[in-house]
Order: C-alpha cells, then structure tokens, then sequence
C-alpha cells in the first residue's frame, strides 16, 4: 500500500443546502461522515458560525474542511481586531473564493455553500467550487446529494434566469417557515437515495434577530 | 541534465557532475501495528489494543505497547507505522514538558491534545510525508469525557466508540449495536473483549496478547498484558477432511 495518485484526498460524503430569502437564510446540512461504504460517525457537523450574518456549510474532504474553517474563523477575529466590526457576508464570500484559489494546485477538497445576511439584511446565498470559483444565488445545493437536490429547489423555488433584464431578485418570497420545510423535504428524498446522506439534518436560519439551530432525525441506513 | 523516475512515481533531476536531488518521505509503512478500540464507560473512557508489531506478514514484535499516557488526563493508542507513533510520542511529550514548565495549574486536557495531534497530522499530510497511523484519543477533564480519532491524511471526529483499520468493520457494528451511556468498568470490559476476540479470530494481523487501558477521573491505568480465551471446537475444524475424497 505505497502512496500513489491521489492517497491525500478521501470523500467523506454529505450535503449541504442553503437558500436565501427576503429578510433570512437558511442554512442545512446532515451529519454523516462516511469513507468508502464505511460510517465513520453519525454525529459530525459541516456547518461553521463564521460571523454574527455569516454562516459556512461544506461537504467534501473532512480534514480540508476543518482547516479550511479554521482558518476563515481565524481571518475573521484579525478583522474584527483590526475594522472593529463583523465582517459582512459578501466580504466573507470574496475572503472564501481567495483563499480556495490560493490553494489552487493542490486544491482544498470542499464544496462550499455560505449563507447569511447582506449589508442591507437581505438573505444571500454564494455557491462555490473546489478552487474558488463563486456566485451570488438564490439558493444552492452542494454534496453529494447536490443532483438529487438541486433540481427539485429549482422547480420549488423558481428563481429567475440571472440573463434577465432589469435584473430581478434571486431571493425566494417564501417564509422562514415554508423555507425550512422545503430543505427538511429535499433532505429527506436526498436521504433516499444518496448513501452519502442521512443520519440527522442540521439547520441554520439567519435573520435580522440571530442565529438559530435546529436538528431533525434522517433515515440512519 | 536528465530525469529520473523514483519507485514512487516522482521525477527527480540528476546532474552527472553532482549527486541526484531526491526527496526523503514516508512512502510505505514497515512495521505496523493493527486495530484499537475505544469506547466511554459511566466513570471515564476504555482503549484496548494487541500487543503485535507486524512486519509485513511477519509476526515481529509481540511486545508493543500502543496505548500509551500523554499527561494527565490522555491517553493514546496508535495503529499503523510503530515509528511514526515513536515520533508522534516525542511531539507529545515535549507538547505535555512544555504546558507542565509553566506551572501554573492548568493542564492539557484530551480536547487540547487532539486538536494539536489534528494540526500535526493534517500538516504532515500537506507536505507529502504523512504519519501513517490512525490514532485513537480519549481521555476525561473536570468530568467530561472525550473520545477522538485522527488518521494520517487528517480526517478527525469524536463520538461515543470509536475503531480503527480492521476495527472500524468488525468492532463498531457490535458497539453500535451493545453500548449504553452507563456501562460500568466490567460491562465495559466485556463489551470490548467481545469486539477484541472477533478481531482476534477475523484479522490476520492480530495476535491474542491484548492490553486495556481506562482513564478517568482519578487517574490512568494501563494494564499489564493478558489473553483471551478462544474456542476452535467447531465441528469442521474437527476433521476437516472426512467427507473428501482422496486425502486432500
């Protein structure tokens, strides 16, 4: 067993989902940590409080996505020491997409959804790749389960093409509420039918009044 | 100028008027030792290993110690190569000599001592010169118990049992299935045995020398090496070639 390829990657499964609206975000992603057919453990969370608005979900490679988060979190207390305030979730999203791309030859194995708050308290949601290629959306799935998702948010949420003119909001018109029971919906048809997903659900909702969690059971097999 | 290319796939450059720039990393692991299990109890956290260092499909060493202390409230058992574990252990000891030279009543705690056994790990693992082990970490603070893992490309997480290599397949279905948060020390034994015996019978690598270790609270115990008793009555080891003809 000689260190060939690719031995310093491994896929440790999961999905995340975020979708923003007009005055909250919701961030989710289950807790499963997997490699191979193997579980590793149930109980292992994808999601980082980055700031008071700022929330970041990533599946891919556990040990890239926990020094990936340490090191935004470590980014974001030198901002606080040195601005004196949060940093503001496009700033945390422009700070994200650099950082993946200074790693671009030897690339952190995440896939990044960051959800939170803008400056004016409008929900937003950016979606990354592994190198840091990013845009602002409505709503986005990554994972795993992001083929299975992301189709059925597209149909749920209908979010207007980006090509229109004038250029109309991404952000869903549904409520928190309405919003947290499509994720918990998508999560649990993901669950189906994505070996990778499942165990237990971790939600996030940002809005104007905080940060809030809440968990839900998925199927365990 | 011309390339050369190593065992491993790498190109090196080699000048025929100097010697030839390789690089000195970890390509593949020598002697290496196999599962340990861990799993919290009512009182504090259990590990156990066997005793083997394995040189390949050689039986080399039947007297390695795998679990071993790290401070006062960590203990650590290793699986993978034993001199990397070597290594892992100066890293540690020096981390434990240096928090202790403070002297000022705070100590490291296995949360601590995780986090920086993460950061080393994943670091190696950066440089293209891993640690190949898998490392199991438990230990109590103050009342609050902590069992984790790291392995040697940096993948960590904690919870309630935890296996490495051959147990992650053989071990943790069986603690999935029997553990409970209020095990007491003999439940806790025997639940582990249970796992170390199908270990025993099902991976090659092991041999029936094993040590448990327990940490809490009050302090550590490694205790000393003992075996377990295994049944190889069955009916068809009895004469496995009765029913076959000729006399293979």
């Amino acid at each position: 067993m000689a260190l060939r390829g690719d031995w310093m990657y491994e896929n440790n499964g999961g999905t995340c989902v975020a979708i923003a609206g007009i005055d909250y975000c919701v961030v989710a992603a289950d807790t499963r940590l997997s490699v191979g057919y193997n579980i590793l453990t149930r109980d292992h969370s994808k999601i980082c409080s980055l700031a008071d608005k700022c929330v970041l979900a990533s599946s891919g490679f556990q040990g890239d996505i926990r020094a990936l988060h340490k090191n935004l979190a470590a980014r974001h207390l030198l901002y606080q020491h040195q601005h004196n305030k949060q940093m503001s979730c496009p700033a945390m999203g422009q700070l994200l997409s650099n950082t993946l791309y200074y790693k671009r030859f030897f690339p952190y194995y995440a896939f990044n959804v960051l959800g939170g708050l803008d400056n004016e308290g409008k929900g937003c949601v950016y979606t990354y790749d592994a190198v840091g290629s990013y845009e602002r959306v409505g709503y986005s799935a990554q994972g795993s389960g992001s083929t299975l998702i992301m189709p059925v948010l597209d149909n749920q949420l209908k979010s207007p093409s980006p090509l229109l003119l004038p250029a109309r909001d991404a952000v869903t018109p549904l409520s928190e509420t309405e919003a947290v029971d499509l994720v918990k919906d998508v999560f649990a048809s993901a669950t189906e039918r994505d070996i990778y997903t499942g165990d237990k659900l971790e939600i996030v909702v940002i809005n104007a009044s905080g940060i809030k969690r809440e968990y839900l059971e998925l199927r365990k097999d | 100028m011309e390339f050369q290319r190593m065992v491993d796939g790498s190109v090196s450059m080699k000048d025929s008027a100097k010697s030839e720039i390789s690089s000195e990393r970890t390509l593949y692991p020598y002697v290496t030792g196999t599962s340990v299990i861990g799993l919290k109890y009512k009182d504090g956290v259990i590990l156990a290993s066997d005793t083997a260092g394995s040189y390949g499909s050689t039986l080399r060493y039947k007297c390695v110690e795998r679990i071993k202390q790290v401070g006062d409230h960590t203990l650590i058992g290793a699986s993978g190569e034993i001199s990397d574990f070597q290594e892992i252990m100066r890293y540690l000891d020096e981390l434990i000599l240096y928090d202790k030279m403070w002297d000022d009543g705070n100590s490291l705690g296995p949360k601590e001592v995780h986090n920086y056994l993460n950061r080393i790990m994943y670091n190696r693992r950066n440089k293209f010169n891993p640690l190949w082990n898998s490392l199991v970490l438990g230990g109590v603070k103050k009342g609050q118990k902590y069992l984790g893992t790291v392995n040697m490309i940096g993948t960590h997480y904690e919870d309630d049992h935890l296996a490495t290599g051959f147990g992650n397949h053989l071990a943790r279905p069986i603690l999935r299935s029997e553990w409970r948060e209020d095990l007491t020390f003999e439940e806790a034994v025997k639940l582990i045995e249970k796992c170390l015996l199908v270990l025993l019978y099902r991976d090659r690598s092991s041999i029936n020398k094993f040590q448990i270790a327990k940490i809490t609270d009050e302090g550590t115990t490694i205790y000393p090496p003992y075996a377990l008793k295994t049944f190889w009555g069955f009916s068809h080891f009895q004469n496995p070639s009765k029913g076959a003809a000729g006399t293979w």
